[in-house]
């Protein structure tokens, strides 16, 4: 294969990944982040004790965890007919992919909150903050260097998930790889994907540390 | 001002404050000194209800916090100061932003608050610092942030709980020296809790002594210095306890240069040894305790005059 039949093919699955994984992880970031909140709040020793709903909340986000995300992409092949009106495509990979990663961010972000001190958060109570300014104006913005650190690992891992995603009809970098590479040994078209995939990790893992660095004022 | 009655605290089978009633009177400074572990930091927690007591009433500026609701808790707790140990800074924020954020609490505009933070700032001496971060100060300009902080919603009461705990000696004089500034232009009423005698010393006008759950001895630091047998008098002094027998021991207030023992000596047939004793410069004044062996066929009658000199007289078995 020579570069002018293989930029036609990396162009489209380079935008198939982005879409995927762009997407993913908007909907990661909405939906994790209050879950991760939800596991902080209502911990034991959080801002509204509510044991019973943590464990609930907790083992819900274990499940997700636990389940290797080939079996999970094809359990909840239902549940995405019902989202998107279809199971092939992009699109539709982004409901298993978004599926995935949520749990996964959403214990980030627990860590990440559980890093801010009890003591700032006590010392704001003492102030008479309410539960949700103290989420607002100190949990969040204390825990943000941590956080923006958990969404990079989340698109790095989204990226991973989108190639698996891609051999099952999302199309994309991961889908090209197996499709040419794999299938029809095509050698090099395999070798250039895996920089590719390479490259843009880099360059995500880089980005999100620099921003990281750029929010902490410790 | 602050009013606690019957305070108790378990934490299972833990009991952290075993019946503590406090009186904290307007415009006083009051110290709780205790060692570690004895409950001081749960006392001061209780008293604006970060802690709610297992038993007993908290009432702050007539209010009894015990018997409020979470909204009417919170609007009491932003006219209650509080300073802590390790700062509890926003590192999120800079200096200003820190100081703004109890103003945002109460719902300040934000012209309104650009002003009172530049006013707080520069009443702890921190003008112009306004846009750093805090990681950039020193440990007492952090405190001094604190208290910046704490002062932002008009308060009538400071908490400090080991505010000078994390600094050096000399930091810790000029943080307290603030504190008595503040208690003296402000009227403000600090309860402070604290491991050291030193803090007492310095800006205390009252103190509580408290073990193992329970406030021993309380009262204004004039009146226990002159309560034969007091534990401040004898944790100030560090005389060795119990005085050896047949000796006496002599309180002395007001100016160290009063020259009653040349007088003792010079009246009476007496012979005087001194065992021991110290001046020590409290916050209302110094105090002397002087340990000696009076000898001698006038010792009671010289003891009679000592007293009625205004000495504090204790003499061992
Ligand atoms: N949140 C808590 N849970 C369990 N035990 C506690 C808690 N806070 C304090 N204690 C216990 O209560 C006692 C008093 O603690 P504290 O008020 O912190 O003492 P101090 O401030 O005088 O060092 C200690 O025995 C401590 O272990
Ligand atoms: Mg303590």
């Amino acid at each position: 294969m020579t570069w002018e039949e293989m930029l036609p093919l990396l162009w489209p699955a380079t935008l198939e990944t982005a879409q995927m994984v762009g997407w993913s992880a908007v909907f990661t970031l909405l939906l994790g982040l209050p879950l991760g909140v939800a596991l902080v709040v209502f911990d034991r020793n959080g801002l509204r004790p509510a044991p019973a709903l943590k464990s609930a909340l907790g083992f819900v986000v274990n499940i997700g965890r636990s389940l290797p995300f080939i079996v999970l992409m094809i359990a909840i092949i239902p549940f995405t007919r019902v989202v998107v009106g279809t199971t092939i495509g992009t699109a539709a990979f982004v409901v298993p992919l978004t599926v995935g990663a949520v749990p996964f961010f959403a214990r980030l972000v627990e860590t990440a909150l559980r890093e801010v001190g009890t003591d700032v958060v006590q010392a704001a109570q003492a102030m008479g903050a309410s539960r949700t300014t103290i989420v607002r104006k100190v949990l969040l913005p204390e825990a943000l260097p941590g956080l923006v650190a958990g969404l990079t690992v989340t698109v790095v891992a989204l990226i991973g998930y989108s190639a698996m995603a891609g051999t099952l009809g999302g199309g994309g970098l991961g889908d090209l790889a197996v499709r040419y590479g794999y299938q029809r040994f095509e050698t090099l078209l395999m070798i250039v994907t895996v920089v590719l995939l390479l490259v843009i990790v880099q360059l995500l893992q880089s980005l999100g540390d620099w921003v990281a660095r750029r929010l902490s004022h410790k | 001002m602050i009013q606690a009655s019957g305070l108790r605290k378990q934490y299972g089978d833990t009991v952290a404050l075993d019946g503590v009633d406090l009186h904290v009177r307007e415009g006083e400074i009051f110290g709780v000194l205790g060692q570690s572990g004895a409950g001081k930091s749960t006392l001061l927690r209780c008293v604006n209800l970060l802690e709610r007591p297992t038993a007993g009433t908290v009432t702050v500026a007539g209010q009894d916090l015990t018997a409020l609701r979470d909204g009417e808790l919170n609007r009491a707790r932003q006219h209650i100061g509080m300073i802590h140990q390790h700062f509890a800074l926003l590192s999120s924020r800079t200096v200003a932003g820190n100081v703004a954020f109890p103003l945002e609490v109460m719902g300040v505009p934000r012209a309104e608050r650009e002003r009172r933070v530049g006013e707080l700032l520069e009443l702890v001496g921190l003008e112009g610092r306004g846009k750093d971060r805090p990681h950039q100060l020193s440990g007492g300009q952090k405190q001094r942030v604190g208290i910046a902080r704490a002062l932002a919603g008009n308060p009538s009461v400071l908490l400090s709980d080991e505010a000078t705990s994390a600094l050096d000696p000399a930091t810790t004089q000029s943080i307290l020296a603030l504190l008595k500034r503040l208690n003296a232009e402000l009227g403000l009423t600090i309860l402070l809790i604290t491991h050291e005698m030193n803090v007492v010393k310095s800006v205390c006008d009252s103190v509580g002594i408290m073990a193992r759950g329970r406030i021993e001895e309380s009262g204004s630091i004039a009146d226990l210095i002159k309560t034969p047998g007091s534990r401040l008098t004898r944790e100030i002094f560090l005389l060795p306890e119990p005085a050896p027998a047949g000796s006496v021991t002599l309180t002395f207030t007001g100016d160290p240069r009063q020259p009653v023992v040349s007088e003792v000596v010079r009246k009476f047939d007496v012979d005087l040894s001194i065992l021991g004793g110290s001046i020590e410069d409290l916050a209302g004044g110094s105090v002397g305790r002087l340990r000696v062996a009076l000898d001698g066929a006038d010792a009671p009658a010289a003891l009679a005059y000592l007293r009625g000199s205004g000495l504090i007289v204790e003499e061992a078995a």
